[in-house]
C-alpha cells in the first residue's frame, strides 16, 4: 500500500475575492485547512465553493488575496507548478490513454524511470482496488471504476494536497455510499490535506473532519459535522444541513418565549436581533400520555402523515398556524401508533434539542 | 384458455411450456414490423434509383469505354499509353505534388485557425465559422478568377507590395505552381477546418486542466493531450482535402496557366482536343481506383464516417 513520505501541508487562504462583473463569486474569503485534514466545502450550486477550489488549484485567478501551501505563497503560481492532486467532476481521464497511461502521466511528466513508473502505477491502482486494470481502455470502465482511476492518478505522484470536485456526483446512490467510505479510508491511509467540494450535505457529514458551509461567496460556518448539525450558526446553515422546523421566538428578560410559553434550552441564545427556534424532525418525541415534564411541549393537529419505510414523516399545524415536522421510527409499537391526519398530537422536545439560532442569516 | 387458473401475480399455475402459452397478436405485430421496414425502403428508393442512374451506370460505362481501343475492339492500349508515356507520368506526379502541398499548407494554416476559433466563446466562434464557410457560398469560378485579378502582375497584391516597398519587381504569383496552390488552399481550407474544429470542440475542457494539474506545462499538455485527441479530425480533414485535390480542375486550369497540368485537365484535353474517349475514360478509371485505394488504406486507420462527422 502507498504511504506518503512527505509531510501533509496546511492550506491558508486569506482575503480572497473574485468578482464576475457585479457578482461576488468569492467575497473576502479566509480559511485555514489544517495539515492532514479532510475539509469539505459545502454549499448550493453557485455558492462559490467550486470557484474556491479552482483558486486552490490555480485555474481561477482571484482579484486579490493570498494562498499558502505550508509556508509557500502560491497565489501567482501556475497550476502545473502547484503540485496538488485533483479529481474532476467529469473525471477528466484522457480517452486516448489506457488506465496505466493515465495514472502514469504525472510520473512521465516528472521524468521518472520507466520501471519505477510501472511499479508506482500498479501500487496506486491497487490502492484504489483496481490492481491489474492497467491495460484497460477508459471507455471499458464503469463510472465507479473511472472514479477510482481518477483518484489513483491524483495520488500517484504523492502530492501533499488533494482537491476533489464533486467526485461522486455522477455515481448512483449505492456506489456513492460505498465510495464515500472508501475515500475516507484512503484519506486516513495517505494523510494528505484534502479539500472536498460537494453540494450533498449527507456526504459532507459522513466524510469530513470539518465542513465549511459556503453561500454567496462567503463562508457561513466552519465547524465539525457534529457542531454544524447541532449548533448551526445561522438560519442558512440550519436550513441547508438537515431538515428543520423554524419557529419565531422572542427574548424577554432572561427567558426566550414561543408565544406565551417560556422555552427550556441548554445552550444560551446567540446575540442576535432576531431569534429562531430550530427543531430537527427526528428529535421530536410523539407522546401519547400528555405533556412531558422537563421538556418543551407543543400541541398540534396532524396535517399530513407519510409512511417512508424506515421512518414516517408527520407534518402538523400548531395553534398559531406554524408548521412543524416530525420524523418517527417505524419500529414495533411506534408504527401501530402512527397518527392519522386530523389527530391532535402532543409533541415534546428535550431542552438539549431546543436550539436557538440567529434568524437573520439568509 | 380463459379458465386457466392464475395466481395473484398473474403467473400461470399449470406450468405448461412457455412456447405453448398464449401469444396474442403475434402475427399482427410481425406484420406491423415488416410494413414499417417496407415503408423505410420505400422512402429511400428514389435515392437508390438516382445513385444507380447517375453514378453506377456512368461509371460502369466509363470502365467499359476505357478498354475499347481506337479501332473499336477490346484492347489495353489506353492503359499501356499511360505507363509508357513520360507525359502521363509527369501529370500524375504533378497531381500528387499539388495535392500533397495543398493538404500540407491547409494543415499549417487550418489547424491553428481551428484552434483559435475553438477557444473562443460560442457566439464569437460561430461568427468566425461563418466567415470560414462564406467562400463555400460563392461560386468556385468567381473565387478562382478573383485570385487571378489579385495575383497578376499588375494585380492588387503586387502593386501594393511594391508601393509599400516589400519587393521591387512584380512577383510571378500566378500562372504557375504558386498561384495554383494559393487558389487551391483557399478553396480547400474549410474542408480541413470543419472536422478539426469539430474534434477540438469535442475535447472536454477539464482535460487540459487535468493535464496542467498533473504537472504538464501548457506546451506539454498540448502535445500529449490536446493534439492526440484532434488527430482523428485532422486525419479526416486532410484526407478529404487530398482526395478533392486529386480530381480538381477549375483552379489549376485557371491559375496554373497551362504550366500545372493535373489528371483532370488531361482528361478534358483528351476529349476536347483529341476526342479520345477511351484515353479519357482510362484516366478517369485510374483516378477513381487511386482514390478508392487511398480511402481503403485510410479506412484501416479510422472509420470513414468520421470524415463526415468529425470529432471522435
Amino acid at each position: 500500500m502507498t504511504t506518503t513520505t512527505k509531510e501533509a501541508l496546511p492550506i491558508t487562504v486569506q482575503n480572497v475575492t473574485k468578482t464576475y462583473g457585479p457578482v461576488h463569486a468569492l467575497d473576502d474569503v479566509s480559511l485555514e485547512v489544517r495539515s492532514g485534514e479532510f475539509l469539505t466545502l459545502l454549499g448550493p450550486s453557485g455558492s462559490g465553493k467550486t470557484t474556491l477550489l479552482m483558486v486552490l488549484a490555480g485555474f481561477t485567478r482571484p482579484d486579490c488575496g493570498s494562498l499558502k501551501f505550508g509556508d509557500r505563497e502560491v497565489i501567482r503560481t501556475p497550476p502545473h507548478l502547484r503540485d496538488v492532486g485533483m479529481t474532476f467532476q467529469s473525471y477528466a481521464l484522457f480517452p486516448h490513454m489506457t488506465v496505466a497511461g493515465n495514472v502514469g502521466y504525472p510520473l512521465r511528466l516528472r521524468k521518472l524511470p520507466k520501471a519505477e513508473i510501472a511499479e508506482r502505477v500498479e501500487k496506486a491502482l491497487e490502492t484504489v482496488q483496481l490492481g491489474g486494470f492497467g491495460e484497460r481502455r477508459i471507455d471499458q470502465l464503469s463510472g465507479g471504476q473511472r472514479q477510482r482511476v481518477a483518484v489513483a492518478r491524483a495520488i500517484v505522484f504523492e502530492p501533499q494536497i488533494l482537491l476533489m470536485d464533486e467526485p461522486l456526483s455522477a455515481l448512483d446512490k449505492k456506489l456513492r455510499d460505498q465510495m464515500q467510505i472508501e475515500l475516507r479510508h484512503l484519506h486516513e491511509q495517505l494523510g494528505m490535506t484534502t479539500v472536498y467540494v460537494t453540494h450533498d450535505q449527507r456526504e459532507a457529514l459522513t466524510m469530513s473532519d470539518r465542513i465549511a458551509v459556503v453561500n454567496n461567496g462567503r463562508i457561513m460556518q466552519l465547524a465539525t459535522p457534529r457542531d454544524l448539525y447541532e449548533r448551526p450558526a445561522n438560519r442558512f446553515v440550519a436550513d441547508f444541513i438537515g431538515d428543520s422546523t423554524f419557529l419565531p421566538v422572542k427574548k424577554r428578560g432572561d427567558h426566550v418565549y414561543y408565544g406565551d410559553t417560556a422555552l427550556m434550552h441548554d445552550a444560551p441564545p446567540p446575540e442576535a436581533k432576531e431569534l429562531m427556534l430550530m427543531i430537527r424532525p427526528e428529535r421530536i418525541v410523539l407522546t401519547d400520555d400528555g405533556p412531558r415534564e422537563g421538556s418543551n411541549n407543543f400541541e398540534a393537529t396532524a396535517t399530513n402523515v407519510v409512511y417512508q419505510g424506515d421512518s414516517f414523516l408527520l407534518q402538523a399545524k400548531l395553534p398559531d398556524g406554524g408548521e412543524i415536522a416530525l420524523r418517527g421510527a417505524t419500529r414495533g409499537a411506534q408504527l401501530s401508533s402512527m397518527p392519522s391526519v386530523g389527530d391532535r398530537v402532543m409533541l415534546s422536545v428535550a431542552p438539549e434539542d431546543t436550539v436557538l439560532i440567529d434568524g437573520t442569516g439568509a | 384458455m380463459a379458465d386457466t387458473p392464475l395466481t395473484d401475480s398473474g403467473i400461470r399455475r399449470d406450468g405448461r411450456a412457455r412456447a405453448m402459452a398464449e401469444r396474442p397478436n403475434e402475427a399482427g405485430l410481425r406484420r406491423d414490423g415488416m410494413l414499417e421496414r417496407l415503408r423505410l425502403y420505400g422512402l429511400s428508393s428514389p435515392a437508390i434509383l438516382l445513385i444507380l442512374v447517375i453514378l453506377v451506370l456512368p461509371v460502369g460505362w466509363l470502365f467499359y469505354v476505357s478498354f475499347i481501343g481506337a479501332d473499336g475492339s477490346f484492347s489495353l492500349e489506353n492503359y499501356e499509353r499511360m505507363i509508357k508515356s513520360k507525359s502521363y507520368t509527369r501529370i500524375f506526379m504533378t497531381t500528387f505534388q499539388v495535392s500533397f502541398l495543398t493538404t500540407g499548407l491547409c494543415i499549417l494554416i487550418g489547424y491553428p485557425l481551428a484552434y483559435f476559433i475553438s477557444q473562443l466563446p460560442p457566439r464569437l466562434a460561430n461568427l468566425c465559422l461563418i466567415t470560414v464557410l462564406l467562400p463555400f457560398w460563392t461560386s468556385l469560378l468567381v473565387r478562382t478568377y478573383a485570385w487571378l485579378v489579385l495575383l497578376q502582375k499588375t494585380g492588387l497584391i503586387n502593386t501594393w507590395a511594391i508601393s509599400l516597398g516589400l519587393w521591387d519587381e512584380p512577383l510571378k504569383l500566378v500562372h504557375n505552381m504558386t498561384g495554383t496552390l494559393i487558389g487551391m488552399v483557399h478553396i480547400m481550407l474549410p474542408f480541413l477546418i470543419l472536422p478539426v474544429y469539430g474534434a477540438m470542440r469535442a475535447i472536454d475542457r477539464d482535460f487540459m486542466k487535468a493535464a496542467a494539474n498533473l504537472g504538464a506545462t501548457p506546451k506539454r499538455a498540448f502535445w500529449t493531450v490536446f493534439f492526440p485527441l484532434t488527430t482523428p479530425g485532422l486525419f479526416a480533414g486532410s484526407l478529404m482535402v487530398f482526395i478533392l485535390c486529386l480530381g480538381f480542375f477549375v483552379t489549376p486550369a485557371v491559375l496554373g496557366g497551362g504550366k500545372v497540368i493535373m489528371v483532370s485537365m488531361k482528361i478534358v484535353s483528351n476529349i476536347e482536343l483529341f476526342v479520345n474517349w477511351g484515353a479519357a475514360s482510362a484516366l478517369g478509371v485510374v483516378l477513381l481506383v487511386l482514390t478508392v485505394a487511398i480511402l481503403w488504406i485510410a479506412s484501416r486507420f479510422l472509420r470513414l464516417e468520421q470524415i463526415a462527422g468529425g470529432g471522435h
